[in-house]
């Protein structure tokens, strides 16, 4: 195993800043919970509200529109349940929860659960070859019967090609007939510039680690006069939509990661994008039949390749070994890598979402990272193909 | 050497793994998913296939420091191994599952693929033993009998016998799980698994049914008079003597056992012990570990994993084996591995077709 790893897998963490870890850390020393009265609970208390309105600020959305979780599988589905128990709630007829077919499972599992236990009608919406949400059935679907929709979810990035969803489009759509929109941001916030406010979201997701936050931070951010039924009863902390004592050290963290990612956000941005696009032609150029996917509008840091005639998991295997660390960027089910569901969508066969890898750069990526990549992935290529040939024999 | 620790979650793959660590092998330690789908939690006697084994098998890679993936193998394991398990039974005939793994998985798609990625050999938990001699390798019995699995490994080639390492084969089953133990691998009193991995409550003959359906036909005895019925001949095995619900007892109150089963018809016979019993097996498409042997040789012949050793000659004529025992063999079924062995070494293996003693109806011989 090589010393150093090459590490090309930000987009499934980050990390940390050395200022968020001093947050961090300092936090964790002092003693006092958020909600108690006593000196010890204000300092508590002052340091998350400083932290709320400094995520906020960052994020263009006023500190009460802050909601503290515990990362962006909570925020995700407290925005789908939350809004559709509270939107069904207020009139039965509406049952459909629209959502793009490339949605983070945090936000598909939910709505399928709905479905499944709670009279919901899941929606999945298509995507053109590039990962896009075609809005065009967007609102056909609206059309059918706005009466009856729930909510609509689409995320700004999708964190396995990288492509960025038409969010605009999407809230002028949907608000025209008053039905709330729920974003994913979380692969978006570190590189994309991402205004709450502007947006006209009525909801909208960000999670600390992959912006250089901890692991367990997050934040549902909800327009102030959106109603919304809780996932966790209890104490009521936050705005009583979400329960559970303040994690102040998580808080800090997350709100140095953001608004470090908003001062650092057009530079980080223009370094990954020359990083990848040079390791991009170098990879084109040495490699036969490989396809560069979602290439029209994505995240600078993102590159998803798909190389004919591989298994993912044996690249990963491969790249693995020469200390060259990405991913296949689709879910796991006990290790064993499942068809992306994202890439079917995009209407690639089975083959070729088993064939895909996704490698994702982040703020300490390096032209030696990127120049490894490179160096392992042809042969690396070679040897999977010459294995998938192995496999298919009878 | 690189090679490929085959890692099911079970205390003897995992001490297999750490002694090839141990022999100075750069190991990489792969858990194969056969089911796309695994279950959460073990069940039963099952040793593997569940996530938490295959979480188990992570943590004992963890300990050994060596890197460890899940290898998905769902599709291959589906149609060589349930599949055919499946169609034989369906067919009259009698497989044992944990051969054809060995033979279409482990040692044909696991380790084709291992050999193209880089990989030198294939390293197993299974009890026996291989040695290496100037005529090349050679695969021989476990010391501890009890635990001797050179039976479900005689269907390998000496082109997968070169690439396969078998640790264990020299230690005694009790003495692998101590060093588990002392290895502080928490495996080490993982129970052993018995039952078929992908029969989940350990009920083969529900299984079938529910892969088969009902199908009844009839239960004859040997003169094929028609003593009662059944719900499908593939719930019955040649040699089966419990569960036959018969309508009608036998003449002189002995007990019956299933004597033969024509699955076209749906026929089951019944009779007497001893006409189970054979003396003459043939057997199809043999296997021979190392060498060819000769056209005759006397030999032992093992028909079940845990079967008794049988004394016989052995005769080959290109792809039919012909087994002539010392003493009968009682309930030989088509579909079986026939072993031969030469004192530990095994020499190869075939497909029982149909013992040639017995004057039933038979059955037609196996594709493979």
């Amino acid at each position: 195993m090589p010393a150093t790893a090459h590490y090309l897998d930000h987009a499934a963490t980050t990390p940390m800043l050395p200022e968020a870890v001093a947050a961090v850390t300092a936090a964790l020393a002092e003693t006092g919970n958020p909600s108690s009265l006593h000196a010890s609970g204000r300092r508590a208390r002052r340091q998350v509200e400083e932290s709320r309105e400094q995520t906020a600020a960052c994020l263009g959305a006023r500190p009460a529109e802050v909601v503290l979780t515990s990362g962006g599988t909570e925020a995700d589905n407290l925005a789908v349940k939350g809004l559709y128990w509270s939107r069904q709630g207020s009139d039965p007829r509406r049952r459909r929860i629209l959502v793009s077919a490339v949605e983070h499972h945090a936000v598909l599992d939910p709505a399928a659960w709905l479905q499944a236990h709670d009279g919901a009608q899941v929606e999945l919406l298509p995507v053109d070859s590039d990962g896009r949400l075609r809005v065009d059935a967007l609102a056909d679907a609206i059309a059918r019967d706005p009466h009856d929709v729930a909510l609509v979810s689409c995320m700004w990035a999708n964190n396995e090609v990288g492509a960025l969803q038409p969010v605009a489009d999407v809230v002028a759509l949907a608000h025209e007939h008053g039905i709330p929109v729920h974003s994913d941001a979380v692969q978006a916030v570190n590189t994309v510039p991402v205004d709450f406010g502007a947006s006209g979201l009525d909801a909208m997701t960000v999670t600390g680690h992959k912006i250089g936050g901890p692991v367990g931070s997050g934040a549902l951010l909800v327009r102030r006069e959106l109603p919304l039924v809780p996932l966790l009863h209890g104490g009521g902390q936050e705005r009583d939509l979400r329960s559970g004592t303040l994690d102040v050290a998580s808080v800090r963290g997350l709100a140095v990661a953001i608004a470090c990612a908003g001062e650092h956000r057009a530079a980080l941005s223009e370094h990954l994008r020359s990083l990848r696009d040079d390791m991009e032609a170098r990879v084109v150029d040495s490699v036969a039949d490989v396809r560069v996917n979602a290439r029209l509008d994505r995240l600078p840091g993102t590159s998803h390749l798909t190389f004919a005639g591989c298994d993912g998991d044996a690249l990963l295997m491969l790249l693995d070994a020469r200390g060259v660390e990405c991913s296949t960027g689709s879910a796991c089910s006990a290790g064993v890598p499942q068809p992306s569901h994202v890439l079917l969508a995009m209407g690639r066969d089975e083959r070729a979402a088993a064939g895909s890898l996704r490698v994702s750069l982040g703020r300490t990526s390096t032209a030696a990272d990127t120049d490894a990549f490179v160096a392992a992935i042809v042969p690396a290529v070679e040897r999977a193909r010459a294995a998938g040939l192995a496999a298919a024999r009878p | 050497m690189r090679v490929l620790a085959a890692m099911s979650g079970g205390v003897d793959s995992a001490v297999a793994a750490a002694r090839a660590v141990d022999a100075g092998h750069r190991v990489t330690g792969v858990h194969l998913a056969l089911s796309r789908t695994p279950a959460a939690m073990r069940s039963g006697s099952r040793g593997c296939c569940s996530r938490e084994d295959a979480d188990d098998a992570r943590r004992v890679a963890d300990l050994l420091d060596i890197p460890f993936y899940v290898w998905d193998v769902s599709e291959r394991f589906q149609s060589d191994v349930v599949d055919d398990f499946v169609a034989e039974y369906a067919a009259g005939r009698t497989p044992n599952p944990c051969i054809r793994c060995n033979e279409r998985i482990k040692f044909a798609a696991v380790l084709d693929r291992a050999l193209a990625l880089g990989f030198d050999a294939v390293v197993t938990g299974h009890y026996a033993r291989r040695l290496d001699t100037t005529a090349g390798p050679e695969l021989h019995r476990a010391v501890d009998s009890a635990k001797d699995q050179s039976y479900v490994l005689a269907v390998l080639r000496p082109e997968q016998l070169a690439h396969a390492m078998f640790p264990l084969g020299g230690t005694p089953k009790s003495e692998v799980r101590a060093e588990a133990t002392q290895r502080g691998l928490a495996v080490a009193a993982k129970p052993d698994s018995h039952d078929i991995c992908f029969v989940a409550d350990g009920d083969t003959r529900g299984f079938l049914r529910r892969a088969l359906g009902d199908r009844p036909g009839r239960f004859v005895d040997e003169s094929g008079a028609t003593v009662g019925t059944h719900d499908g001949s593939y719930g019955f095995t040649v040699g089966q003597r419990r569960g036959l619900r018969l309508g009608t007892p036998a003449a002189g109150g002995e007990a019956r056992y299933v004597l033969d089963i024509e699955p076209v018809s749906r026929t089951v016979t019944v009779g007497r012990r001893e006409s189970l019993a054979t003396r003459v097996v043939d057997a199809d498409a043999p296997v021979w570990c190392t060498a060819e042997p000769p056209p005759t040789f006397p030999a032992h012949v093992q028909l079940r994993a845990h079967g008794e050793p049988l004394p016989a000659s052995v005769a080959v004529d290109g792809q039919r084996l012909t087994a002539r025992l010392e003493r009968p063999a009682y309930g030989v079924a088509a579909g079986q591995t026939l072993v031969v062995y030469e004192r530990t070494r095994v020499v190869g293996s075939a497909t029982v077709v149909v013992p040639a003693g017995r004057a039933a109806a038979t059955v037609p011989p196996s594709s493979r």
